[in-house]
């Protein structure tokens, strides 16, 4: 079993903003846009770097996609940001019409996505922003895990064409994922090959995942862990050889459990290789204010909840 | 607003001409497929005629980004069939296409979008209330690209009680937006009714004026007031703010039994309708 360890924590967003400020210096059409929130975004350094690509909105979300998309037609390839639920529910009908169906090249950036928002409570939170997302036809669909690989996620967006969804959160977190990635939009990430249950994770989940994996060790379970950070599309060619091996899945994400990951692996797993799966996600409920430690743990995703699923769908697997 | 353009393209009557000609594309379409909106589509046939014949600088050879070329966005996309006429009386794409209007497999969607890859769209429009933003988007971009053509957009008055187009409109004069020219169908219908009574807009050049826009009256049923008031709006760009247009129509103009109610919003004609309606409208291009 491959070992992880961290040397510092970061948040995700900060990967966001290095990413933004790295893809700007590479592509002179990339701008971004926000609507109230730069240091949230972390957008600072952008626009220090570029004031003349920056457009400060205001708090009017709707106008903001809309001028987005207004920007692709003039060959611009523009970043929006502000919280992961200002980013979609609010805008899901412009998004809907003039990103994904005018297939127009706007990167949706959302941060302070899931529960870990913590003390804001449910208003801020969202958990229902995958479901959407990867409803809409021609949408990619980004979660990543950490700093470094947020950062190479926004890199890798801003060359790909096409409307993207990029979700991030905002606590500092560990840093275990290499600075020089090359981030692959739909390839998943091996992080830890095994034979006994298949892992499948995404965004902050990942680590606990990691942590997971470890005391299953412990226990001796030998789990394959996967980092799904494209869940749309999803590589479905990874999913299915882990699944072939072992067996059984456990999929682990900060959102609720219906319209997310897990539902997108069941629904592969339903039509190619019928597999027993347990969910580590929300169950249908809103979130509310406490620390993010706490509200992982209180919502069922920490951990030792993999853990639970992985013994449980490994027995189910063996019945 | 007595700024008469330097050289025409078109004479007023040949643009009245076309105008008719659009007209009777546009009960045609509707009535082909037994659906449709024709009120407003055919109170702003004129506005259109007059933006595509005579004052916008295009190229029928589309190209997404439109560099170099002004740029039309409809917003109020219920009126397909007088954007679809246009672009099709423009070169677009073949006149023979409008008759798949609203049919299966065909790239003229009761809405446009830019989905099925027809020329001359660069947006979809349907949901209202997006196109100020769309369009306020791409002039920033024209800004950047240090391209000098202008926006031009089309909302319909009813239209404005989306509250987004006030998110756009507070944010275009602040930041100095002044390659665009946004025109307002003013013509006091919308489905349930006038707008008085659905929900008034009261004063929209005072509300305009607050925002920061400069705004021009025009007569949208009026040729030769419509290009001169286009002329006018063209002359006022590059001056820090955006213009507004408002410009007031008849619903179901040129058909006299569609005018001015909103019944006819989005109702299609029957074949004796239809039959009344061209022997109003002149068959001036003799192609349709």
């Amino acid at each position: 079993m491959k070992k992880y360890t961290y040397t510092e924590k970061k948040d995700t967003r900060s990967g966001f903003g290095a990413g933004l400020l790295e893809a700007g210096k590479k592509n002179p059409e990339v701008v971004a846009l926000c609507a109230d929130l730069v240091g949230s975004l972390k957008m600072d350094a952008f626009i220090k770097e570029f004031p003349e690509r920056f457009f400060q909105i205001g708090i009017a979300e709707a106008n903001m996609i809309g001028i987005a998309a207004g920007l692709t037609i003039g060959g611009k390839v523009p970043f929006t940001g502000t919280f992961a639920n200002f980013s979609t529910g609010r805008v899901y009908d412009q998004i809907r019409q003039s990103v994904a169906y005018s297939d127009k090249n706007v990167k949706i950036c959302a941060s302070h996505a899931g529960l870990t928002l913590g003390e804001d409570g449910a208003t801020h939170q969202i958990l229902e922003d995958i479901g959407l997302m990867k409803m809409l036809p021609g949408m990619t669909v980004i979660n990543t895990c950490d700093y470094n690989q947020t950062k190479a996620a926004t890199i890798a967006i801003a060359e790909h064409h096409g409307p993207v969804y990029l979700r991030f959160g905002r606590p500092v977190i560990p840093v275990f994922t290499d600075p020089d990635q090359k981030f692959e939009i739909g390839k998943a990430w091996m992080v830890n090959e095994g034979k006994d249950v298949t892992i499948i994770a995404t965004g902050h989940m990942v680590w606990k995942a990691i942590e997971a994996g470890e005391k299953l060790a412990e226990l001796g379970i030998d789990a394959e862990i996967i980092n799904i950070h494209t869940i749309k599309p999803l590589d479905e060619a990874a999913v299915l050889k882990s699944v072939k091996k072992t067996g059984c899945v456990v999929t682990c994400e900060e959102h609720n459990k219906y319209g997310g990951l897990g539902e997108s692996v069941a629904r592969l797993l339903s039509t190619e290789l019928p597999t027993p799966q347990e969910f580590v996600a929300v169950n249908d409920s809103f979130g509310e204010s406490g620390t993010p430690d706490q509200l992982m743990t209180k919502y069922g995703l920490d951990s030792v909840n993999i853990v639970e699923a992985a013994q449980k769908v490994i027995k189910r697997a063996k019945k | 607003m007595n700024q008469q353009p330097q050289l025409m393209k078109h004479t007023i009557n040949e643009l009245e001409d076309i105008a008719a000609q659009v007209r009777r594309d546009i009960v045609r379409m509707v009535h082909a497929c037994q659906s449709g909106h024709p009120g407003g589509s055919l109170g702003c046939a004129d506005f259109m005629t007059a933006l595509y014949f005579e004052i916008m600088n295009h190229s029928t050879d589309f190209k997404m980004d439109g560099k170099g070329e002004d740029l039309f966005f409809l917003s109020n996309g219920h009126i397909s069939p007088v954007f679809y006429s246009v672009l099709a009386r423009s070169g677009y794409f073949e006149v023979s296409e409008l008759a798949t209007f609203r049919k299966l497999n065909s790239r003229l969607q009761g809405h446009p979008t830019t989905h099925e890859g027809l020329p001359g769209v660069r947006i979809a429009s349907g949901s209202l209330g997006q196109g100020m933003s769309v369009a306020i988007g791409a002039a920033q971009a024209k800004k950047l690209n240090k391209d000098h053509s202008i926006i031009y957009s089309l909302h319909g008055d009813g239209e404005l009680q989306e509250g987004q187009n006030w998110e756009a409109i507070m944010y275009a004069p602040f930041n100095k937006i002044d390659n665009l020219i946004s025109t307002i169908d003013y013509n006091g219908q919308q489905i349930d009714g006038p707008t008085e009574k659905v929900l008034s807009l009261e004063n929209l050049q005072a509300k305009f004026e607050a925002f920061g826009w400069h705004v021009i009256n025009s007569d949208g049923n009026d040729m030769d007031a419509i290009v001169k008031a286009l002329h006018y709006a063209k002359s006022l760009t590059g001056k820090g703010k955006p213009i507004l247009n408002l410009m007031s129509t008849q619903m179901g103009y040129g058909v006299d039994f569609m005018m001015g109610s909103h019944k006819w919003h989005g109702v299609a004609p029957n074949d004796e309708q239809l039959a009344a309606a061209l022997a109003q409208l002149s068959s001036t291009l003799k192609d349709y």
